[in-house]
């Protein structure tokens, strides 16, 4: 049985544990904590399982290798919801929707009396959308839970202590999935700064993320049941603060006040702010150097993506198949 | 073409920075369009904080000349504030001036910028205000220390093109000397070689090729434009009539019947 150490367990360690572990190896995680939490950016996510809706702005390989999430997450937890994503603009700015409808596949057009039955508290205040049937969306913090309590159950070690890559690769195979914190290694990774809020609006119910398209404030919406709602996210370039500012509170806050004006009443109950892991091209990667491999750069596609880049590493490993987001010259 | 600031361009293009799908998307509309200047909005937080300093770099490495703008400032306090960080960041004079007035179309404050320009160009900065085509600004604006002007073509994003061409063809014809660049409201490259055939020296965008389905491919057809815009107006063009001339005499022609 292979031995194999997973630095970093976050959503792409968690993920890259459990294909390694599917394929027979022997895993030891390391984490500088004991459970998933605040400290990984996946704890921020908001769990969209939306390829095709990331198409507007993403390379192909996203639509392409993003539509591997839903089913895989699935096999993992019961918190992934099937029922779909829903695009939608303010009148005055129906061109971003025309856009946004050019630039994807995967929807179809909706009227005002469609988006009224799917979405009854949003009906009247929509006259067209674009709904992408076949998406989904999960509980970010729940899935990462059960991710872990799996591999537990299945014999994965769990060590909570702050490991160093080329320390443990000295030993034998190691992945390292720190995210950000490889930055000390990983030259052209820069974080992306994102900021999300979660409500509590026990007035609304929504059954699947909204996209409310906006040229300066693109606002998602994801409903997590109860009333409770994670409303996102920021993508500011070039700032790590580690504080949400009160600029983008003010339009997270004004696009969801739009969305339905209910949300005026909702109370904020947590406040999230971290900086995505990202290469150049905003595509993830994976790098081998010896006994090292490092899987990094899911940007704001860690949910999305990692199902993926975890059945690639397992084919890099046990395969000796290499990966289409394979980059050797760098490593 | 006119100097800016003693700075002569091998091109008049200045392309934003802002809004692309990714930074190698960005890189690749600058290679493709070879735009000589790269415009960078800096947020207020990034300038004290070390570890935010990734995507700058990938700016500088694009190596031409940068403007870094005060964009998104609504009061002089703030402009001027921004603009202390963008020298710290960029270590350049120049910075573009916006101070917007109004949100639904962002256009300029033209009082606050008067102001703010003066105050920066009293402590030596090189100011290119964006402002509108209204001349009385215009004049305040080379008062208070600007040698370059940007009136903006339509409001920010809008991508409606030249919304006011007799005004901009009154600048044009009333500062002769001063290096006149079509800031905003840019959407199809038609528009940009409208704006060079103008006599304008540049066009500075940014939407219009950073949410193009293929930003690089945008930016390359705009440089392409603003070249042809540029060779035109430099050539001399006709002057149009209301009767046709036409090209080949009629007259001593031979009759077959």
């Amino acid at each position: 049985m292979m031995d194999i150490t997973v630095i970093g367990a976050g959503v792409a360690g968690l993920c890259i544990a459990r294909a390694l572990l599917d394929r027979g190896a022997k895993i030891t995680m390391f984490d500088r904590q004991a459970e998933p939490g605040p400290h990984a950016c996946s704890w921020w996510a908001g769990g969209m399982l939306a390829p095709f809706c990331e198409g507007e702005s993403a390379e192909e390989p996203v639509v392409r290798l993003g539509s591997e999430a839903a089913g895989w997450w699935a096999a993992q937890t019961d918190s992934v919801v099937r029922h779909g994503s829903l695009v939608v603009s303010p009148s005055r700015d129906k061109s971003d929707l025309v856009r946004f409808a050019r630039r994807t596949s995967g929807y179809r057009k909706v009227a005002g009396a469609e988006i009224a039955t799917l979405e009854p508290d949003l009906g009247d205040r929509f006259t067209s959308g674009l709904f992408f049937e076949t998406e989904a969306h999960l509980a970010p913090r729940a899935a990462l839970a059960h991710l872990r309590a799996g591999l537990a159950s299945d014999g994965v070690t769990f060590v909570q202590e702050t490991a160093d890559p080329d320390a443990c690769a000295r030993h034998g195979l190691t992945i390292d999935c720190r995210g950000f914190q490889a930055r000390d290694v990983l030259n052209d990774l820069r974080g992306v700064k994102g900021e999300m809020l979660v409500l509590s609006c026990p007035d609304i119910e929504l059954h699947r993320p909204i996209r409310m398209l906006h040229p300066r404030v693109p606002l998602y919406i994801v409903p997590r049941g109860d009333g409770i709602f994670m409303l996102g996210a920021t993508m500011i370039e070039g700032s790590a603060g580690k504080h949400v500012t009160a600029r983008s509170m003010l339009e997270l806050l004004s696009a969801a006040y739009a969305l339905n004006p209910a949300f005026g009443e909702a109370e904020v109950i947590e406040i999230g702010v971290d900086s995505r892991p990202a290469f150049p091209d905003n595509m993830p990667r994976i790098r081998r150097d010896g006994n090292l491999i490092r899987a990094n750069g899911l940007y704001r596609h860690g949910f999305l993506l990692a199902p993926a880049l975890a059945r690639m590493v397992a084919e890099l490993i046990f395969d000796n198949k290499t990966p289409e987001v394979m980059d050797e010259s760098a490593a | 073409m006119r100097d800016f600031y003693g700075t002569r361009l091998a091109n008049g293009f200045m392309l934003g920075t802002a809004q692309y799908p990714s930074p190698a998307i960005l890189a690749d509309a600058f290679r493709r369009s070879a735009a000589s200047v790269a415009t960078v909005s800096l947020r207020r937080e990034s300038g004290r904080d070390r570890q935010g300093q990734d995507f700058w770099q990938l700016i500088r490495d694009l190596d031409v000349h940068i403007l870094p703008n005060t964009a998104g400032c609504h009061s002089v306090k703030e402009a001027v504030t921004t603009a202390h960080m963008a020298r710290e960041v960029f270590d350049t004079k120049w910075i573009k001036l916006e101070v917007i007035g109004e949100e639904d179309t962002l256009q300029p404050d033209v009082f606050g910028l008067v102001e703010a320009a003066r105050i920066l160009s009293d402590e030596g900065f090189q100011v290119f205000p964006y402002t509108t085509e209204d001349l009385v600004v215009a004049d305040r604006l080379l008062q208070a220390g600007c040698e370059v002007l940007m009136p903006w073509g339509a409001p920010i994003g809008s991508g409606l093109g030249l919304n006011n061409i007799f005004g901009l063809r009154a600048m044009r014809a009333h500062f002769p000397d001063i290096p006149l660049v079509i800031d905003a409201g840019l959407g199809l490259p038609s528009q940009a070689a409208a704006a060079m055939e103008l006599g304008f020296d540049a066009v500075l965008l940014n939407t219009a090729v950073a949410r193009a389905g293929d930003p690089a491919a945008m930016a390359e057809a705009f440089a392409g434009a603003i070249r042809a815009g540029q060779q035109a107006h430099a050539a001399d063009p006709m002057e149009p009539r209301d009767m046709a001339a036409p090209s080949t005499p009629v007259i001593g022609k031979a009759f077959l019947e």
